[in-house]
């Protein structure tokens, strides 16, 4: 199988702002690989690179077998790009919008429609309405047929799902996975830790590092310790007096409980006890699966 | 008896014949962490703009810190702290600068400025960065800061609208201890978010679908009511109308 995307040692500095530091990775034919880290982690320099857009200062990139600096023109015509700030013009319609980026890449709607019947049907009833003037769903969605109205081979989501709603961040991945059918590699990033289970493969990415990259299960696999889940009424209480607990290695709130990992990798009565004394009698305490925002945690933790 | 910092009664507001608030009705108490959730467009923000007293109701009866929503919205904002992940520091000015900036419009004397700034400088060990300028700080820290400015002047209420919106991990617990820390103080916390497991960490969540809202409690109980084991279960349950989900593709025309 061919590697669609293949970085080795990619570097990109701005001022004495290291926005990359020595970023390597390759991305398989039809996969779906995320770019998971928090803002500022240099998502968005990176895409810039592969998307032809901006050099590195140090490192090869190949991208559709290409080279990002001589061949850019050649890979446009193959890549699909939906930057994280809305860029269509506003002022055009719906329809207006998807018919000027078929024309731009030389092609037209009806060609290939079938590619975008899924998610154009859900704005097509509004096809009249100004781009501008659209919710910040549809926007979305009209972004991402534009993105593939030229049938890219490889399309690249810049935080897609920033600042939507849980159901239609969910929404948007099941469209994702349903363009896997058509053969279309996708390399896709987000804040959200969430949405990596999503992927087929994660680079994990902060401060312009790459911490690790796997499928996201092996890199659940990958947390070192035994992990805990305490749960207890007083949620705030229970943090602070687990972090207080001598044997307690790390305490962090996670969604209505506290993921906790001890020294000695066990849970005894002593726990109990000292929680008792300290006034939280109603503890849960239950083994649990590490999600890759625990492994995330430990691996920032690690390069601190 | 718990007093009451936010009631809202019948609250309606309109937008030509658009009706973005349809008759809401809850209570928010005093040293509360109220999650006010819901999908894009269901009319959050329509609802802080009014609480916060920069919008009136159509109609209806909205009290904020003991302050009417129609004539003491002046009262109502000198009572409230707010914060949204977009605006909230100016980035051009230092983390003193704005400290001062902020105080000041609050009307806090110079000396409690003062006081304030080595307090907030100390409790975030912020010291090496007072003299720096906003843009030059991370983002987690930004936030930080941005919450510590909204909550300078002891409001009774403080609104922070998708305030961890892209930080990172450890950021975001980092932020919401502060939440639990300034709820503990007795300031009530007003806050939306995209993070369903946010949600969990308050106290009575709401969620609103199309102007209404469609379910108050606590994140316990709304789990149990809906038989879900995670708030975020419950919100794609309820917190979109079927009617919004189109039926297939019409044929291409």
């Amino acid at each position: 199988m061919q590697n669609v995307i293949e970085s080795s040692g990619i570097s990109k500095n701005f001022g004495t702002t290291k926005a990359l530091n020595d970023i390597s990775f390759s991305v398989n034919e039809s996969e779906i690989f995320g770019f998971i880290g928090p803002d500022g982690a240099g998502k968005t320099t990176l895409f810039r690179i592969i998307t032809t857009l901006m050099l590195p200062d140090e490192g090869e990139i190949k991208v559709l077998g290409m080279n990002c600096t001589t061949d850019y023109k050649e890979l446009r015509k193959n890549i699909g790009y939906m930057p994280g700030r809305f860029s269509l013009y506003q002022d055009l319609t719906v329809e207006e919008n998807l018919n000027f980026y078929a024309t731009v890449f030389g092609t037209t709607v009806e060609e290939n429609y079938e590619l975008i019947s899924d998610i154009y049907s859900h704005i097509e009833p509004f096809k009249k309405r100004a781009a501008g003037k659209l919710s910040g769903g549809m926007k979305q969605k009209l972004a991402l047929s534009c993105a593939l109205i030229h049938k890219p081979k490889l399309l690249v989501l810049d935080e897609p799902t920033t600042g939507v709603d849980a159901v239609s961040r969910s929404e948007f991945w099941d469209m994702l996975g349903k363009l896997r059918q058509h053969n279309i590699t996708i390399i896709v990033s987000t804040p959200y830790m969430d949405e990596a289970m999503r992927c087929d493969k994660v680079a994990l990415i902060q401060d312009g590092k790459i911490l690790a990259i796997d499928a996201p299960q092996k890199i659940r696999d990958g947390f070192s310790r035994k992990l805990f889940t305490v749960k207890s009424v007083e949620k705030y209480k229970l943090i602070n007096t687990l972090r207080k607990y001598p044997m307690t290695l790390t305490a962090y709130p996670f969604g209505d409980s506290v993921h906790v990992t001890f020294i000695n990798d066990m849970v005894d009565n002593s726990l109990f006890g000292y929680l008792i004394k300290e006034g939280i009698s109603d503890v849960v305490v239950q083994a649990a699966e590490a999600g890759i925002e625990d492994r995330f945690l430990e691996l920032m933790n690690k390069t601190e | 008896m718990e007093t009451h910092v936010i009631t809202v009664k019948n609250l309606v507001k309109k937008f030509g014949s658009f009706v973005a608030n349809d008759n809401l009705n809850f209570e928010v108490f005093g040293g509360e962490i109220f999650g006010f959730l819901g999908a894009n467009g269901a009319g959050k923000t329509t609802t802080i703009r009014i609480l916060s007293g920069l919008s009136k109701p159509t109609s209806g009866e909205v009290k904020v810190a003991g302050f009417d929503a129609y004539r003491q919205t002046e009262q109502i904002k000198k009572n409230i702290g707010y914060m949204c992940q977009k605006f909230s520091l100016y980035e051009d000015l230092t983390v003193k600068e704005n400290i001062i900036l902020y105080g000041g419009i609050y009307g806090l004397t110079k000396s409690l400025i003062k006081e304030r700034i080595a307090e907030l400088l100390a409790k975030l060990r912020f010291q090496e960065y007072e003299n720096r300028i906003i843009a030059d700080l991370p983002l987690g820290l930004r936030q930080k800061l941005a919450f510590s400015v909204a909550v300078l002047h002891e409001p009774k209420i403080v609104f922070l609208d998708e305030p961890t919106g892209g930080v990172d991990p450890i950021t975001r617990r980092q932020f919401w201890e502060m939440i639990y820390e300034t709820a503990a103080r007795g300031i009530t916390v007003f806050v939306t978010t995209h993070y369903m497991d946010e949600a969990e960490y308050c106290d009575r969540i709401s969620i609103m679908s199309e102007g209404k809202i469609v379910a108050l409690d606590t994140p316990e109980n709304l789990k149990k009511q809906y038989n879900a084991a995670t708030i975020e279960e419950v919100f794609i349950k309820i917190a979109r109308p079927v009617s919004l989900h189109p039926h297939p593709p019409a044929p291409f025309s």
